[in-house]
């Protein structure tokens, strides 16, 4: 099962990292902020399964606090950058 | 040995799901669609997950602690999509019509 | 057991990798605010690699600062930058011998930082083994808690200096900036009420928690400082409180309360921050209490950028 669990976190970290290229692209200031989203998502899962696959329980703490703050840089790109940069061209 | 099986199936569905969004992420012609994808599929992916653990988990807490990990994303991933959208709605961002 | 040691390889390795990519593409990047996305995934990567490397004490603090504040931070610095600065010279002007000196200097650090850790002992002598074995001495069952606020407390008491020092710093600048009103914003109300008890709750999970596994009073901190700026985000008037005595009160006290112990111990055992056996685990309890208040608020009035100035009552 732990294989099984490794096997998952490294698929999710591709994922991941196949979420980069949004960030590179854009074109929208949203489309990068959306792709940190997705990273934060993605975190919250691998940590969740190394936190089975190790036995760490401290993981699944690192996970809650992920998911706690997950909206906040989000909403400090609404409330601030976005009122004031247009959305940039690439 | 059925409890391990449920959790294979289950976490399969759930990076299966995690998969789905980010082909969305890349694929998907504008922000809304795109935001759509993520939030949806995302989640629907990390509840999965999470489904999947909590049958191998050793006691109640971390079920419920697994269970609070999957309710706080969904809340903060619909409230950031609900902003983001209505900012991009507001900004005039173009919007993807066939 | 091979396929396992090999696959937790892959995995580090593609960490490894992404994290090199991200601070490459961070510095490189032309617009700010890709390069501050592109830093803050990179902050969310770290703290993966910090729970790869058996280290879920600074995992947990890199996940709190790095998704939370640091986040908030940059994104706020950018949106007071002015519009018109130009996205990122290409340093065209730079002499070409200015950069090759710089490029050897760099490849000379990094080649003598090589050498080095290839030349180290594979298992290195350190304190480790004496902190596991007066664990029990210390009060507390986590070791690096037990090292943070007890073996080496003295460093914490001037961490907590620092801190409050930085604050000092911020605050010598000026007044906060003319703060731009946007909108209510039910969605953004709701998320923040539901939201807060959560985080406070959390955090109070965090600092107990502290005591035994990882955790602490900094991890706690840094949750409380980004419930601060997530309050500060959705519109809540916290500035008149921050702008008064009680706010101030708040902010020494965690250097306070590690002074007082610090003088406390020095008067009745002649040591420095040498707890009694018997009552060292509350003493430690409640130094991180203070502390962990100081941290958040110091850290959410941060956030400001200057000394906080109360909101017209308009």
């Amino acid at each position: 099962m732990t294989l099984y669990y490794q096997v998952l976190a490294l698929f999710l970290l591709v994922n991941l990292g196949a979420g980069l290229w949004r960030v590179l692209r854009g074109p929208t200031a949203a489309d990068r902020m959306l792709a940190a989203q997705l990273f934060g998502t993605t975190a919250v899962a691998i940590l969740v399964l190394l936190a089975q696959a190790e036995r760490l329980a401290a993981l699944r703490d690192i996970a809650l606090v992920f998911a706690l703050l997950a909206a906040v840089t989000a909403v400090s790109f609404v409330r601030r950058t976005w009122s004031e940069v247009k959305p940039d061209a690439d | 040995m059925l409890t391990d099986v449920l959790t294979v199936v289950l976490s399969l569905a759930g990076c299966a799901f995690f998969l789905a969004g980010t082909l969305g992420l890349l694929r998907f012609p504008d922000v809304f669609t795109r935001l759509h994808a993520l939030t949806k599929a995302d989640n629907l992916g990390l509840g999965l997950v999470v489904a999947g653990l909590a049958l191998q988990a050793d006691s109640w807490a971390i079920v419920g602690k697994l269970l609070l990990i999957w309710l706080l994303v969904m809340l903060a991933g619909a409230s950031v999509a609900n902003l983001v959208s209505r900012r991009a709605l507001d900004k005039g961002l173009p919007v993807w019509k066939r | 057991m091979e396929t396992m040691t090999g696959l937790t390889g892959l995995f580090d390795v593609f960490l490894s990798a992404g994290l090199l990519w991200l601070a490459w593409q961070a510095l490189a990047s032309t617009d700010l605010f890709r390069a501050i996305v592109l830093f803050i995934s990179f902050g969310l990567l770290m703290a993966l690699a910090w729970a790869r490397l058996g280290a879920p004490d600074i995992a947990l603090a890199e996940a709190a600062i790095g998704a939370g504040l640091t986040g908030a931070l940059l994104l706020s610095a950018l949106a007071r930058l002015p519009r018109d600065v130009p996205a990122g010279d290409a340093g065209c002007r730079t002499a070409f011998v200015v950069r090759v000196l710089a490029w050897l200097a760099t490849m000379g650090l990094a080649s003598t930082l090589a050498w080095v850790v290839f030349h180290l002992q594979p298992v290195a002598p350190g304190p480790g083994n004496a902190v596991i074995e007066q664990l029990e001495a210390s009060g507390v069952g986590n070791p690096v808690t037990a090292v943070l606020l007890n073996f080496r407390g003295y460093d914490t008491l001037l961490e907590m200096a620092v801190l409050l020092l930085a604050l000092l710093g911020v605050w010598s600048l000026g007044v906060e900036a003319e703060q731009q009103v946007t909108g209510a914003d039910p969605v953004l109300d709701g998320l923040a009420r539901l939201l807060l008890p959560l985080l406070i709750l959390v955090a109070a999970y965090l600092l107990w928690v502290g005591a035994h596994a990882p955790g602490g009073a900094f991890q706690a901190g840094s949750v409380l400082g980004a419930a601060g700026v997530l309050l500060l985000l959705a519109g809540w008037r916290l500035r008149a409180a921050m702008s008064s005595a009680w706010m101030r009160a708040v902010l020494v006290a965690g250097p306070a309360a590690f002074v007082a112990m610090a003088v406390t111990t020095l008067l009745i055992e002649g040591r420095l921050l040498e707890f009694p056996q018997a009552q060292a685990g509350m003493l430690i309890f409640v130094l991180e209490a203070c502390a962990t208040l100081s941290i958040g608020a110091t850290l959410a009035a941060l956030y400001l950028g200057g000394i906080p100035q109360a909101e017209d009552d308009a």
